[in-house]
């Protein structure tokens, strides 16, 4: 595996366009927690031109509902969920500025459309190793929708996070790649 | 007669939800290795490695494996000569889990109503099936479900004609589409058989076979191994990034059906495939 990219957020058009499929990276910075419940909420706040709670231009949205906090920690378990149940409202956030997803499995053409035409990356971070997923996030906050509990929207601090491009801005698309090389007939 | 009071299995079951979600089985560590060692991709490896240090740090912190601790889904093989004294059984192991989601600090993954999605808060109501077999004792299977494996799960009734062929063609289709999301390298549980319903509870009981072990049958015990090989071919890899570490493991599942009937059902786990044990 290639030396991991270190990255900051927020993203500027330039780092995203500078990542490609398969890169690592480690992610410093601010970034956002938001599920099924917050994406609904937040593209119906935009379908009726309302501001949205947390403005998200140049920012990263991590699919990931953690577990509650231990006593003196910031946070939980923490890792990501599948992200093609975010595919139907991904590509109005793009529009409105938003740089960076992070999530598992496979996304729409229309998610990697946006992505295209936006400046838009697709981080993969690894389902299931959540505990190790914690010791990245240094604070954490709800900054929305606390209504939803795990669902809510929390605002991270992370340091060296780790995550792989899966969809990059120029259309590729790790997940086909990748197959492709390992399949075995 | 054997009496139990239900206190013992609020007790127990409160300490299988800790346990089956900070603790992963030998047997999947056992074979995460002997994967590490095989996979042929780098990214791979380093995700195999990083499964494996989530393990170690999930045992140290005392944290849950994964955030998804699941649906609570337990499997109760209740001695017939047991008699329960001091409440109601259902009661007793509903509030076991209360309790260990919360003295764990485990997620509250459970709505009450699928069309309002209101979260109960507790992570109850439980998922159980009991099983009446001789003796006095009671046997409490737990196992934490995730959403994104269980997803990706399905139940397909076959024409009879479809044959063991069929099944196969169903099971790898099914691998090759769920692709990143059931967070792979996975356990792939398979039913065949029963009816419809029978046929999925029996894919989920596949799941809770240590891995490594073979089906006694060797003709499913071939098409455990053939199925596994062929998995692994696909090249999805660990997280889907693409290597040769699929799936963990295959298992078969079997049962009696009707003569018209050929029920087949994939239950996919990821590979936190968490389950615990106790018998009272
Ligand atoms: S599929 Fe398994 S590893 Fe992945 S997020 Fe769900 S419970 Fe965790």
């Amino acid at each position: 595996m290639s030396e991991p990219k270190r990255i900051t957020t927020p993203l500027t058009d330039e780092t995203v366009k500078d990542l490609r499929i398969g890169d690592s990276v480690l992610i410093t910075g601010t970034i956002y927690t938001a599920r099924d419940s917050a994406h609904k909420r937040l593209v119906e706040a935009l379908d009726r031109g309302e501001r949205l709670p947390v403005d998200f231009n140049g920012q990263i949205i991590y699919y990931a509902g953690p577990a509650p906090a231990k006593p003196g920690r910031p946070i939980g378990s923490i890792g990501p969920t599948t992200s093609y149940r975010m595919d139907p409202y991904a590509p109005k956030l793009i529009a409105n500025g938003l740089k960076g997803m992070i999530g598992k499995g496979n996304r729409n053409e229309e998610v990697i459309a946006a992505q295209k035409k936006y400046t838009a990356v697709y981080f993969g971070a690894i389902g299931g190793a959540a505990a190790l997923g914690a010791q990245s996030v240094k604070k954490a906050e709800i900054v929305a929708y606390e209504d939803l509990g795990p669902e809510a929207i929390r605002k991270l601090e992370v340091e060296d996070f780790p995550a792989v491009v899966v969809n990059d801005a120029h259309g590729g698309d790790l997940y086909k790649e990748g197959m492709a090389t390992y399949q075995r007939s | 007669m054997r009496k139990l009071d239900v206190k013992e299995v609020t007790a127990a079951v409160r300490q299988l939800c800790i346990d089956a979600n900070v603790y992963l089985g030998d047997d999947v560590v056992k074979r995460l290795k002997q994967s590490l060692e095989r996979e042929e991709s780098p990214t791979g490896r380093e995700v195999l490695k990083k499964i494996l240090e989530n393990v170690d740090i999930a045992k140290e912190d005392q944290a849950p494996l994964c955030q998804d601790t699941g649906y609570a889904v337990f499997f109760v093989e209740l001695g017939q000569d047991v008699h329960f004294t001091g409440g109601d059984f259902s009661e007793a192991l509903n509030e076991g889990v209360r309790q260990g989601y919360k003295d764990g600090y485990l997620r509250k993954s459970v709505v009450s109503d699928p069309i309002e999605r209101k979260n109960t808060g507790d992570n109850t109501p439980a998922i159980v099936s009991i099983d009446l077999v001789p003796g006095d004792r009671v046997k409490i299977i737990m196992a934490p479900k995730g959403g994104g494996s269980e997803n990706m799960s399905e139940v397909k009734m076959m024409a009879p004609a479809a044959g063991v062929e069929g099944v196969k063609d169903f099971v790898i289709d099914k691998v090759r589409r769920s692709g990143a999301n059931p967070c792979p390298p996975v356990v792939v549980g398979v039913g065949i058989g029963g009816t419809f319903d029978k046929c999925a509870q029996i894919a989920k009981k596949a799941l809770l076979r240590e891995i490594g072990s073979r089906h006694p049958n060797p003709f499913y015990a071939d098409l455990e191994a053939e199925l596994l090989e062929k998995v692994n071919k696909l090249g999805i890899g660990p997280q889907g990034f693409g290597g040769r570490t699929t799936a963990l493991a295959v298992h078969v599942e079997v049962h009696p059906c009707h003569i018209a009937s050929f029920p087949v059902a994939v239950n996919m786990q990821c590979h936190v495939s968490r389950h615990k044990e106790i018998i009272l």
